[in-house]
C-alpha cells in the first residue's frame, strides 16, 4: 500500500467529489421536478395525459442509463444540440432518475387511503384542491425514504458521466489508475469519498424522515 | 436534422453479435450473483462473528461505491496482483459480486421470514446447520423473494452496459463500433436502446413464468 502516493493525490479526489456532489444534486433536483410532473400526469383521468407519462417511465426504466447518456451527448451533437459534458451529464442523469422517482411518488400517492380523496370531494373541494391540500401533504411523508433510495442510486450512478470525461470521482480514479498503475490505492481513495458522501446523505434522509413521520 | 436509419440494416450482424454477448454476459452474471448471494446471505447469518464480519464489511463497501469503479478495480487491480484477466472475465466477476451483495440482502430477509420451526425441525432430525440451510430454509426463502430478485436481474441486464467501458464487446460497444464506422451516433444508440428494451421485455416475461412456478411450488 503506497500511502505516500495517496497523500499526494487525495486533494484531487476531494475536488472531484465536489463535482460528483454538484452533478448529483442538480440531477436529483431535475429528477424530482420530472418525477412529480410525471406522477401527477400518470394519475390523470385523461388518457392523453396519462399515456406519455407511462411511456416516459417505461422507456427510461427499460434501457441502460449509459445508452441514454450517450444518446443525449453524442446523438444530440449530431442533431445540432450542443452541450458540455457536464450539462449532458446532469440532464441525462436527471431524466433517467426522474423515471424511477415517478414510480416512488406515484406509489406514495396511491398509498394514501382512498377515503381521504372521497372525504375531500364530499366537502366540496375540487379534484386538484383535494390532491394539493389533502393527498400530497400525506403522501409527502411516505415518499421521503423511497426518494432517498433513488437518490443514493443516482449518486453511485453518477459515475457513468466519467465515460463522457466529466472530471468527477470515478474519472479521477480512472485517470490516476492509468498513470500510476496503483488501482487499489486509487480505489480506496475514491471509495472513501463515495462512502462519506453516501453515508452523510443517508443520515440527512433519516433526519428528514424522522421529522416528517407521524407522531402516533 | 439529418437522420438516416438506413445505415442500421448494414450493421445488423455487428448489433446481433452484441446482443448475443450481452445475453451471455448477463445470464452468466445472473446465475453467479444468485449463487454467491445465497452464500453471502447464509454467511451473514452464521453463528460465528469471524464469518459474519468480513461479509458485512464486503457488502458495505460494494453497496457504497459505484459499479463502474468496481469494474475498473477488478480489471486493472487484479492485473496489479499478477492475475491477468480478460475483459469479459473481469466484467462477469464485477457484475456478479456487485449484484451478489444486493441479492444477499434480499435473500437474508427471506431467510429471516421463514419460521424458525423449519430450521429447528431439520436440526432435530439430525441435519447439520449448513445442510438445514441449503435444503430446507434457503429454498423456501428463495420462493418468497423471487419478485425482489427478479428486479435485481432486470437491473443487472441494464447495468451490463457498463462493461463496455473496459472493452467487453457487448451491445453497447458494438453500437460504438458501428458508430466509429458510420459516424451516426444518434441512430445506433437509439437502435441499441431499442434492443435493450426488447431484451428487458423478454426477461420480464421469463421472470413472470418463474414467479408463477415459484408460487405453485409453495
Amino acid at each position: 500500500m503506497d500511502f505516500d502516493l495517496m497523500q499526494r493525490v487525495w486533494i484531487f479526489f476531494a475536488q472531484a467529489s465536489l463535482t460528483t456532489i454538484m452533478i448529483s444534486g442538480l440531477a436529483i433536483t431535475l429528477g424530482l421536478c420530472l418525477g412529480f410532473a410525471a406522477a401527477l400526469a400518470s394519475l390523470s383521468r385523461l388518457a392523453a395525459v396519462r399515456w406519455p407519462a407511462r411511456a416516459y417511465v417505461s422507456i427510461f426504466r427499460g434501457t441502460p442509463a449509459l445508452i441514454q447518456l450517450f444518446l443525449l451527448y453524442f446523438g444530440g451533437l449530431q442533431l445540432g444540440l450542443e452541450m458540455t459534458a457536464v450539462q449532458a451529464g446532469i440532464i441525462g442523469l436527471g431524466i433517467n432518475i426522474g423515471a424511477y422517482m415517478t414510480e416512488s411518488i406515484r406509489g406514495a400517492i396511491i398509498a394514501v387511503d382512498r377515503g381521504q380523496t372521497e372525504a375531500g370531494r364530499c366537502l366540496g373541494l375540487s379534484r386538484s384542491q383535494t390532491m394539493r391540500r389533502i393527498i400530497l401533504p400525506q403522501a409527502a411523508r411516505l415518499m421521503v425514504r423511497p426518494l432517498g433510495v433513488n437518490s443514493v442510486a443516482l449518486i453511485k450512478g453518477s459515475a457513468i458521466v466519467s465515460t463522457i470525461s466529466v472530471t468527477e470521482l470515478t474519472y479521477t480514479a480512472h485517470r490516476f489508475i492509468s498513470s500510476t498503475y496503483k488501482p487499489f490505492e486509487m480505489f480506496i481513495l475514491a471509495a472513501i469519498f463515495y462512502l462519506v458522501i453516501i453515508t452523510l446523505f443517508m443520515r440527512m434522509i433519516d433526519w428528514i424522515d424522522a421529522r416528517v413521520a407521524l407522531k402516533e | 436534422m439529418n437522420l438516416d436509419f438506413t445505415v442500421i440494416p448494414r450493421m445488423t450482424d455487428l448489433l446481433l453479435w452484441g446482443v448475443m454477448w450481452t445475453v451471455i454476459l448477463s445470464v452468466l452474471s445472473m446465475v453467479l450473483s444468485l449463487v454467491l448471494g445465497a452464500v453471502f446471505a447464509v454467511a451473514r447469518l452464521a453463528p460465528f462473528r469471524l464469518v459474519r464480519w468480513p461479509v458485512q464489511a464486503f457488502s458495505w463497501i460494494f453497496m457504497g461505491t459505484p459499479l463502474l469503479l468496481q469494474l475498473y478495480v477488478v480489471y486493472f487491480g487484479l492485473a496489479e496482483l499478477g492475475l491477468n484477466l480478460n475483459a469479459f472475465t473481469a466484467g462477469v466477476i464485477a457484475l456478479s459480486l456487485h449484484f451478489a451483495v444486493y441479492n444477499a440482502d434480499i435473500i437474508r430477509a427471506g431467510i429471516q421470514s421463514i419460521d424458525t420451526g423449519q430450521y429447528q425441525a431439520a436440526r432435530s432430525l439430525g441435519v447439520s446447520h449448513l445442510q438445514a440451510m441449503r435444503k430446507v430454509v434457503v429454498p423456501q426463502a428463495l420462493a418468497n423473494v423471487t419478485p425482489a430478485l427478479g428486479n435485481m436481474m432486470i437491473a443487472l441486464l441494464k447495468e451490463s452496459a457498463l462493461v463496455s467501458a473496459i472493452g467487453v464487446m457487448e451491445l453497447t460497444l458494438s453500437a460504438q463500433r458501428a458508430i466509429s464506422q458510420t459516424f451516426r451516433p444518434f441512430e445506433f444508440y437509439l437502435a441499441a436502446a431499442a434492443l435493450y428494451y426488447v431484451l428487458n421485455l423478454v426477461l420480464q416475461q421469463a421472470l413472470r413464468l418463474i414467479e408463477r412456478r415459484a408460487a405453485l411450488t409453495r
